[in-house]
């Protein structure tokens, strides 16, 4: 017979496992929702009750969706915007985090306070002098006016420097003793050592930049260069698409994203560790 | 003969120099970047604000703190009193829930790792995506959120255009889609409290409310400090869902700082007036991340 110890320490986690199953029903319930509606019928997502579940799955929303919006087209340049400001504040970020680790020069502490300060500057704040300025460059409806405003970034500076700081001043004594430059050091060693800090960025940033929203609406006009978010809210405002159709673009649009959560989901929670500092 | 000290000193000079430009190099990058798309919009906003600008946004006439005053005028103090009462709806159940799911997905049981990453999917989710998501559970007639409230016994509720519910159905938007990052935060936060504090805790008898009261929540305070402080800014920087969901409507309900400045910049052709408005919101993040840099000053400058 079980001992009532036992006995109890099931029914605990029985009853936890009930409270996280519950937890996370809410919490993706509007994921799954728009899943299930991209997969009914124009008639079936106007039902009242509504359906929660089709046994029949209508993949023709998904072609409807497609010849309303050139929705792969929009991932297309979400997905290259997005993959050249991470790659880019990769570059920049990695570059002044080793400045203010490795290299001794006057005014460096200033400079470090200069570039954190930017942090203060909600991006909003400075939008219609930088919309005037991608203006009078030309850059309006193309990629550079997308990717350059957003090329370099305190906070990635900030986590790298942090990283930069565990790997050992001997290193780069003993590596100097050899005759490596401090190119060669930060090429050879400091970036291949930084992978996992690397790896974090570039999951923030790649999220981050797929999820702008007012840049490019400000600043694309053509379906060319326009992101996915921007059309899907011209998908939504199209009184004739019906929701299923609707809800299909938005599940494509979301696929890389999951994607790179699921993949990056470790480098995320890592980054996130040394994002929050302890007081 | 130039004396031996001297060219020690002259090459020492030469050398700080060198050092100096090497520095700056790998900064110049960064530096540039920052130059051209913070520091100088920043300076120029002030300027705009301060001066009268024409229709394509050139100023021509300096009119002082004059703008300050007409924003106020016309009616940016409602604007500030609904971004403010929109970012407190939105953090405050946002950092409760966001505790609850961590507590719960710091759980040592089988499978927690579905949890963890289930719990964190709305990080995968776009803003704007989000919104034409809630769009669809927000329809008043065959929509999922009334016919739930029908279920309970309640009647349907106009969510997006009763200006009494508006605001509060576009922070849920804000609210669901912060859910993800802020229980990462607060899990890495629970995993980085050693387990001895706990186990001894146990061992003199506390039960597993007591220990979350007096351990834990303590301990994860520099951590719910950071989320409430990034959280609020982001809140106070929301534009996405109001633009989708509400248009600042119904009626202004839901005209937040950046969905104004938005309109009076880019509806308006008013530079003078949306850079206003932009420098006040400013001041309040301002503000606001001062408070957590002085948190912060410490392990940033002295590690």
């Amino acid at each position: 017979m079980m001992s009532t110890w036992t006995m109890k320490r099931r029914l605990n986690t029985a009853l936890r496992y009930v409270l996280l199953t519950v937890a996370a029903v809410v919490v993706v319930f509007p994921i799954y929702y728009a899943v299930a509606t991209s997969l009914f019928t124009a008639p079936e997502t106007l039902l009242y009750p509504p359906k929660f579940f089709t046994t029949r799955p209508y993949w023709e929303s998904y072609r409807e969706a497609l010849r309303r919006a050139p929705v792969f087209l929009f991932i297309r340049n979400s997905f290259l915007v997005s993959v050249g400001v991470t790659f880019g504040q990769l570059a920049t970020s990695s570059l002044a985090a080793y400045a203010f680790t490795f290299l001794r020069f006057r005014g460096r502490d200033a400079l470090f306070f200069i570039i954190l300060s930017t942090m203060m500057i909600p991006w909003e704040v400075t939008l219609v002098p930088n919309y005037m300025l991608i203006n009078k460059l030309g850059w309006v409806d193309t990629f550079q006016g997308l990717i350059v405003p957003f090329l370099a970034d305190a906070f990635g500076i900030f986590l790298l420097r942090q990283w930069f700081l565990t790997i050992p001043h001997d290193l780069k004594d003993a590596a100097s003793i050899d005759g490596c430059s401090d190119i060669g050091f930060f090429g050879r060693v400091v970036i291949p050592l930084a992978r996992p800090a690397l790896g974090t960025l570039a999951v923030r940033r790649f999220l981050t930049v797929y999820n702008q929203y007012l840049w490019p609406l400000l600043i694309t006009n053509s379906n060319a260069r326009r992101t996915v978010q921007i059309g899907l809210a011209m998908l939504q405002w199209d009184e004739s698409v019906a929701w299923n159709s609707t809800m299909a673009g938005v599940v494509m649009a979301f696929i890389p994203t999951t994607i790179v959560l699921m993949l990056g989901y470790r480098q995320l929670v890592q980054g996130l560790t040394a994002g929050a500092i302890k007081g | 003969m130039v004396p031996r000290q001297q060219v020690v000193r002259i090459s020492r000079t030469r050398r700080e120099l060198l050092r100096f430009l090497q520095g700056i190099a790998y900064l110049s990058p960064v530096l540039v970047l920052f130059g051209v798309f913070i520091f100088y919009p920043l300076v120029r906003s002030i300027i705009l604000s301060t001066f009268k600008t024409d229709l394509l946004g050139r100023p021509y006439d300096f009119v002082g703190i004059a703008q300050y005053r007409q924003i106020f005028n016309q009616g940016f103090g409602r604007s500030l009193i609904i971004t403010l009462e929109y970012a407190l709806i939105t953090v405050v159940p946002e950092i409760i829930l966001s505790l609850m799911l961590a507590v719960m997905a710091s759980w040592s049981l089988r499978g927690i790792g579905l949890f963890r990453l289930l719990f964190s999917s709305p990080i995968g989710i776009a803003v704007a995506s989000s919104s034409v998501m809630f769009k669809m559970l927000y329809s008043p007639n065959a929509g999922v959120f009334n016919y739930l409230l029908r279920l309970v016994g309640g009647s349907g509720i106009n969510w997006l255009t009763n200006p009494k519910w508006a605001l509060m159905s576009v922070a849920i938007v804000t609210l669901w889609r912060q859910l993800g990052y802020d229980t990462l935060h607060l899990l890495s936060g629970i995993q980085s409290i050693p387990a001895e504090i706990h186990e001894s805790a146990r061992l003199d008898g506390a039960g597993p409310w007591a220990m979350f009261w007096k351990i834990t929540l303590p301990m994860l305070s520099p951590v719910l400090m950071f989320i409430t402080i990034t959280s609020t800014i982001a809140a106070l920087q929301s534009f996405g869902p109001i633009n989708i969901l509400t248009e600042g409507g119904p009626a202004g309900a839901t005209r937040v700082v950046v969905y104004s400045l938005f309109r009076e910049a880019f509806f308006n052709y008013n530079f003078g007036l949306a850079s206003a408005q932009a420098i006040v919101l400013f001041l309040i993040v301002l503000v606001l991340t001062l408070l957590q840099f002085r948190r912060f000053e410490r392990s940033v400058f002295y590690q």
